[in-house]
């Protein structure tokens, strides 16, 4: 038997005990907590797939994680632990907020428009700690936790000034026009055609990582930046570049969900998406193919923790400790190793036992 | 109008006030990284110790046991970091990432099982550690407005950038500490437990970290609120890089940023838009990273 084969079956058994794991933490965490546990688990995990409204809330919900979590993708493979995915999202959707309130309506090529001001505000927001690493080696990781909250009030005053509509109570931006709306397509639901685009994505960024030079290049980079610099790579441009990109692919993503789900702007706080496309990335294991996936589990969690928080008394937040738990048990190394260890001796006495026979 | 501001003695008493947290932080950083574990974990930490702090004063009615337990809280975070980090060898970083969203979500999480409420503690009766007027000093003019009548917390922050300096220069354990983070390599041929050390480096920083996320709840304000430790505990990553790990020059740096808290806070009163004075904290440290590495880059 081949060995590759054997650690990937190795790695998906071990993906799997950290989700049962996780899972099996918040349903002892219900337990203890609730009242009627049997009724607050019911709503969690079947509650999704009892109405279609609901299951399509999975869809809707996964659309925004695959992007964010591509971003992160992007970035992590590149040995980039840049969070600007939370803030890349909500100025993304702001600056296509700010499309669709001013620029003149024009069929077609509106919403490209939006969705395209909404990559250009993320790719800058990543742009600045990734010059400052690839120039200077700053911290990319302290810069970018910076930059969110930077990115969140240069927001919510660029809302005030240009497109808040002084007429509604609370503090929301004026009405999208019309041909900036991304079309809903399965009626009974708010699935909308970002899903389209954000399949297409991840089709388009593993093409770029695994098919194409630059991709390689940031491959390397991120496995040993030393080795890359040695064989003749541009790690400066790949530092820089991974970063941009992470930025322009979240800011995308908010402007999809914008154009999507919203009429208007009217988010007061980070979304949170971008902390939420870390988990999924690291449950795909910073894999495009495998994001689609984990996205649309984190999705199908979310959605019936909210079932979950309206129907009984267990609050949505319990959520965190799967995240949290799921994270570090897919991340660390000498999770199941002896398991694993023991798994490849007996093989190999397997093997070596054939050998002897024959 | 700036100047104003800054030539009040109130203005210079925020200031101290507002860089406790960022201290405590700095030094638990600072402790952490000298034994080789860059602790991202701290703004979760603190947030964790911040809920525990209310709740068990709140309790117990007894401020000791609310920041006993908020310290308590932190060293638990602590040794949960360093069994995944150090035992289970999962990446240090991934680590913090996953502990800080579990401190996000956990901590309201708790907050609405015991108050019904998603947002603040403000149902809870939680205490405040006392001030303290400093005899003799609190009579000084301008000093004496400037450095009396702070939270205990405030002046053990400061005491703290002693104890620390002693801890790691003066004592065996910081020596071990600081040569982890040197060569773990050495520290292990020479029969020593590297990951013990470890270990303790990061109780300590926990220790810390707790009393930074008491005073937010117990002194800064006088209630939890969620994620209100915003951003404080990666400022303070900041500052320690700024302050080159020392505890001197991190304090300095943590009271530069203490400067850019207080001074949004102060043109927040004034005309001028919230959203972008609130940016300013948050753009100080990124203009202060770049400073340090920009000169950190000329030196090699």
């Amino acid at each position: 038997m081949n060995k590759t084969g054997n650690s990937r079956q190795f790695e998906i058994i071990r993906t799997l005990a950290a989700v049962g794991i996780a899972m099996a933490a918040a349903v002892i965490i219900i337990f203890i907590v609730s009242k009627e546990p049997v009724n607050a688990l019911y709503n969690f995990i079947v509650g999704p797939f009892t109405s279609l409204r609901r299951f399509g809330n999975i869809l809707e919900m996964a659309c925004p994680l695959i992007f964010t979590s591509l971003a992160v993708c992007v970035m992590f493979q590149a040995n980039q632990f840049n969070m600007i995915a939370e803030g890349g999202f909500f100025f993304g959707a702001l600056c296509a907020a700010i499309a669709a309130v001013k620029l003149p309506e024009i069929t077609g090529v509106s919403v490209t428009a939006a969705l395209l001001a909404g990559g250009i505000g993320g790719a800058s927001l990543g742009a600045v700690p990734g010059i400052l690493k690839a120039k200077w080696n700053t911290n990319e990781f302290v810069v970018s936790l910076m930059l969110n909250y930077v990115a969140l009030y240069l927001g919510l005053y660029l809302m005030n000034t240009f497109i808040r509509d002084t007429n509604a109570g609370s503090k929301v931006s004026l009405k999208f026009q019309e041909g900036f709306r991304l079309p809903n397509i399965v009626p009974g639901t708010r699935i909308h055609l970002g899903i389209v685009i954000a399949a297409l994505v991840v089709i388009l960024i593993y093409l770029f990582l695994y098919c194409n030079k630059w991709g390689y290049s940031l491959r390397i980079t991120g496995q040993n930046s030393k080795f890359a610099e040695y064989s003749g790579i541009n790690t400066f441009m790949v530092i820089l570049f991974s970063q941009i990109l992470g930025g322009a692919i979240a800011g995308l993503g908010g402007a999809v969900e914008m154009m999507g789900i919203y009429n208007r702007f009217q988010w007061s706080a980070l979304p949170n998406y971008g902390f939420d496309g870390i988990t999924v990335a690291i449950i795909a294991k910073q894999s495009p193919k495998l994001v689609p996936a984990a996205a649309l589990f984190l999705a199908y969690l979310r959605t019936g923790a909210d079932i979950m928080s309206r129907s009984s008394d267990v609050p949505s937040e319990v959520i965190s400790v799967i995240q949290a738990l799921v994270i570090v048990l897919i991340a660390a190394n000498s999770f199941l190793s002896g398991w694993k260890h023991r798994m490849l001796v007996k093989q190999s006495m397997n093997e070596l036992a054939a050998e002897g026979g024959k | 109008m700036i100047f104003d501001i800054i030539s009040s003695t109130s203005f210079w008493y925020a200031v101290l006030r507002v860089s406790t947290p960022i201290l405590f932080a700095a030094l638990a950083a600072i402790v952490s990284n000298k034994a080789g574990v860059v602790n991202i974990a701290i703004e979760g930490t603190m947030l964790i110790s911040s809920l525990t702090g209310v709740l068990f004063s709140a309790w117990t009615q007894s401020v000791f046991i609310g920041v006993s337990a908020a310290v308590a809280a932190g060293v638990l975070t602590a040794l949960i970091l360093a069994y995944f980090s150090l035992n289970l060898k999962t990446d240090i970083t991934l680590t913090g990432i996953a502990l800080n969203l579990f401190a996000s979500g956990g901590t309201i999480f708790l907050l609405y099982l015991v108050t019904g409420d998603k947002g603040m503690s403000g149902s809870l009766k939680s205490l405040v550690v006392p001030s303290w007027d400093i005899p003799v000093i609190k009579n000084i003019p301008v000093i004496g407005e400037i450095i009396s009548g702070h939270n205990l917390l405030t002046y053990l922050a400061f005491v703290s950038v002693i104890v620390v300096s002693v801890l790691l220069y003066r004592f065996p354990i910081g020596l071990r500490i600081r040569a982890v983070g040197e060569d773990e390599g050495a520290v292990a041929s020479v029969g020593l437990n590297v990951t013990r050390i470890q270990y303790i480096a990061l109780m300590l920083s926990g220790v810390l970290s707790g009393l930074g996320g008491a005073f937010m709840s117990m002194g800064y304000v006088s209630w939890f609120s969620k994620d209100m430790i915003a951003g404080r505990g990666f400022i303070a990553l900041a500052a320690e890089a700024m302050g080159r790990g020392t505890p001197v020059g991190t304090m300095t740096a943590a009271m530069v940023f203490g400067f850019a808290d207080a001074l949004s806070n102060y043109l927040q009163a004034l005309q001028i838009s919230a959203e972008l004075v609130m940016m300013i904290p948050y753009i100080t440290t990124i203009i202060g990273l770049f400073i340090y590495s920009t000169k950190k880059k000329n030196n090699k």
